[in-house]
């Protein structure tokens, strides 16, 4: 399935930096994406719009986690000239990457 | 038992509505609106209009916002406060004093100055990048356009001491406007990092207004109501720390679990460490409790000690961006689109125009996610428009490039229409962050009152 079938995300700028947050539906969910997106695996798929390292930090409670994925604004958003200079909508592409669940998982589903 | 403030936000960025802030003092039963105006580049704009006037280098919203609510937002006491003072504070008091000069009210309104220190830049020098540790080079000094320190909640609550009905600062941390009202109110110590925790993370939760009642909702958006007519957020806080958040009753949008968490992260990085001047915050804990219709309690919020320093951010003229946008239709949209590229990159290179930076987007196609777009949509496309953007030195080559673009209408390949974007070159703004010591700014920080 699609990580966005499991959670939402909004995402935006700060200085060079992208900041997306991402949320489970479900506390199942989360021990899913939990699982599953990894900082390396977001760091990867992100890869070919050039960026700096990913760093994830979980927050349970509220089922999230979030990304910090650092130069990959060529510098900010007021010196890019993306058309999303601001990285709005990273949280939309992140929401693509498709999720492996195991049998068990998808019958609680 | 124990009392209780509310606290809403009236703007959430320069150029946002205030129709919210007035349904929130006709039905809103608040006691301090705060109203954001200043965003990450906003002084860049200001700096430029300063430059052409030097009465000027507020934001200029200011002053039809006063104009709609005062009146109502006086007769009731609701006291308000505006970080729109901008690059200059003074100037945006003398304008609001003149609102209430022709509202007919009394009026006493508190001025914070000391943020801005482009003038005494020498005192903080090497400043060095907050992040890479470099020092501030000549050649990007000479193009700075602002310089200006996040200062915190206790210069606002000074100016609470004062009475006044309105305070007006220039860039202070956006969060910082909503803690200073409730300690100025509960005679919370700063020292109380408790208690600064809970404040900042009202002023966090609210300071994009409707990013947290329903705006801009990644999980079920369709699900939110009225979203024409959106309430702005408000927070019911106790003495004793409990938070509540709500909205104006009888708007539009919603205040749930789910829009409460997603504004909780909002730009944060590291939940365990969300630093501002006042106290820096840990998110890890939070819970959120959805007690009713509108109301989510927030708890678990952990405060540790703010930094030794500052956060100054430095703003310079860093290049222009030209660009044009032309359309295709269907068939082979993508592929004439891609040939009008081509021919832009040969005119380019034989007018030797000197680029920096070229950046080619198909809007309805890849222009958001780039690398990352779905490729099986390319070939089937209704439309596309092609966006040719530039990073030059010079504004004049810069505007080249949309005047290259013109003639393709007719020259290029067939179906070209809906050219939008001509003339949009932009002045592109490099931002240096850094980090200053305290006593030099505070021992600046003045508070100044003007009355009617």
């Amino acid at each position: 399935m699609k990580l966005k079938d499991l959670a939402f995300s909004r995402s935006s700028d700060k200085g060079d930096h992208v900041d997306i947050s991402l949320f489970a539906y479900t506390e199942e969910g989360y021990r899913l994406i939990e699982r599953e997106v990894t900082a390396e695996r977001v760091a990867a798929y992100f890869a070919p719009l050039g960026i700096g390292a990913v760093e994830r930090f979980e927050v349970p409670s509220i089922w999230a986690l979030k990304f910090v994925i650092r130069n990959a604004l060529d510098g900010g958003a007021s010196r890019s000239i993306r058309a999303d200079n601001q990285g709005k909508t990273w949280s939309g592409a992140l929401l693509r990457i498709e999720i492996q669940t195991h049998s068990s998982e998808r019958s609680e589903d | 038992m124990t009392r209780t403030i509310r606290v809403g936000c009236g703007l959430g960025f320069y150029g946002d509505t205030f129709l919210p802030a007035l349904e929130m003092i006709k039905k809103g039963s608040v006691d301090y609106i705060c109203f954001e105006h200043l965003a990450e580049l906003t002084l860049a704009i200001l700096q430029k209009d300063r430059q052409r006037n030097p009465s000027e280098g507020y934001t200029k919203d200011l002053v039809p916002m006063l104009q709609a609510c005062w009146r109502e937002a006086s007769a009731k006491g609701i006291r308000l406060i505006s970080n729109a003072g901008g690059l200059n504070p003074r100037g945006a008091a003398e304008a609001a004093l003149a609102v209430a000069r022709e509202l007919g009210i009394k009026a006493r309104i508190a001025v914070v100055e000391g943020d801005a220190i482009l003038d005494r830049l020498d005192e903080f020098l090497p400043f060095h990048h907050m992040e890479t540790g470099e020092p501030l080079p000549e050649q990007i000094r000479q193009r700075a356009l602002f310089a200006n320190v996040y200062l915190g909640a206790q210069p606002i609550v000074e100016a609470l001491k004062t009475g006044a009905d309105l305070v007006i600062t220039g860039r202070v941390a956006d969060a910082s406007l909503f803690l200073a009202p409730l300690a100025y109110e509960f005679g919370w110590p700063f020292n109380d990092l408790q208690l600064m925790a809970i404040g900042t993370v009202v002023g966090h939760l609210l300071e994009c207004s409707s990013q947290v009642t329903g705006g801009n909702h990644g999980g079920r958006w369709e699900e939110i109501p009225d979203l024409d007519r959106i309430g702005f957020p408000i927070a019911e806080v106790s003495e004793d720390g409990t938070v509540i958040i709500t909205k104006t009753p009888d708007t539009g949008g919603r205040v749930s679990f789910d829009t409460v968490r997603e504004q909780l992260l909002y730009e944060v990085h590291d939940p365990r460490a969300y630093i501002t001047p006042d106290v820096v915050l840990d998110l890890s804990q939070v819970r959120l409790s959805e007690l009713g219709p509108d109301r989510v309690q927030v708890s678990g919020i952990v405060g540790h000690p703010p930094p030794e320093r500052y956060k100054a951010l430095l703003g310079y003229e860093d290049g222009y961006m030209g660009q044009a946008v032309i359309g295709y239709s269907w068939p082979e949209a993508l592929k004439k689109a891609k040939a009008t590229e081509a021919i832009l990159r040969r005119l380019v290179e034989r007018m030797r125009l000197p680029v920096q930076e070229i950046r080619v987007e198909y809007l309805g196609y890849d222009s958001f996610h780039g690398a990352l777009a779905d490729p099986a949509q390319a070939e089937h496309l209704n439309e596309v428009y092609l966006r040719f953007a530039v990073r030059t030195t010079d504004r004049w080559t810069a505007e080249q490039i949309s005047r290259m673009m013109v003639p393709l209408a007719l020259g290029g390949p067939p179906t070209a229409s809906g050219s939008i974007g001509f003339d949009r070159t932009r002045a592109l703004i490099g931002i240096w962050p850094a980090l200053v010591d305290r006593g030099p700014v505070d021992e600046s920080i003045r508070v100044k009152v003007l009355e009617v």
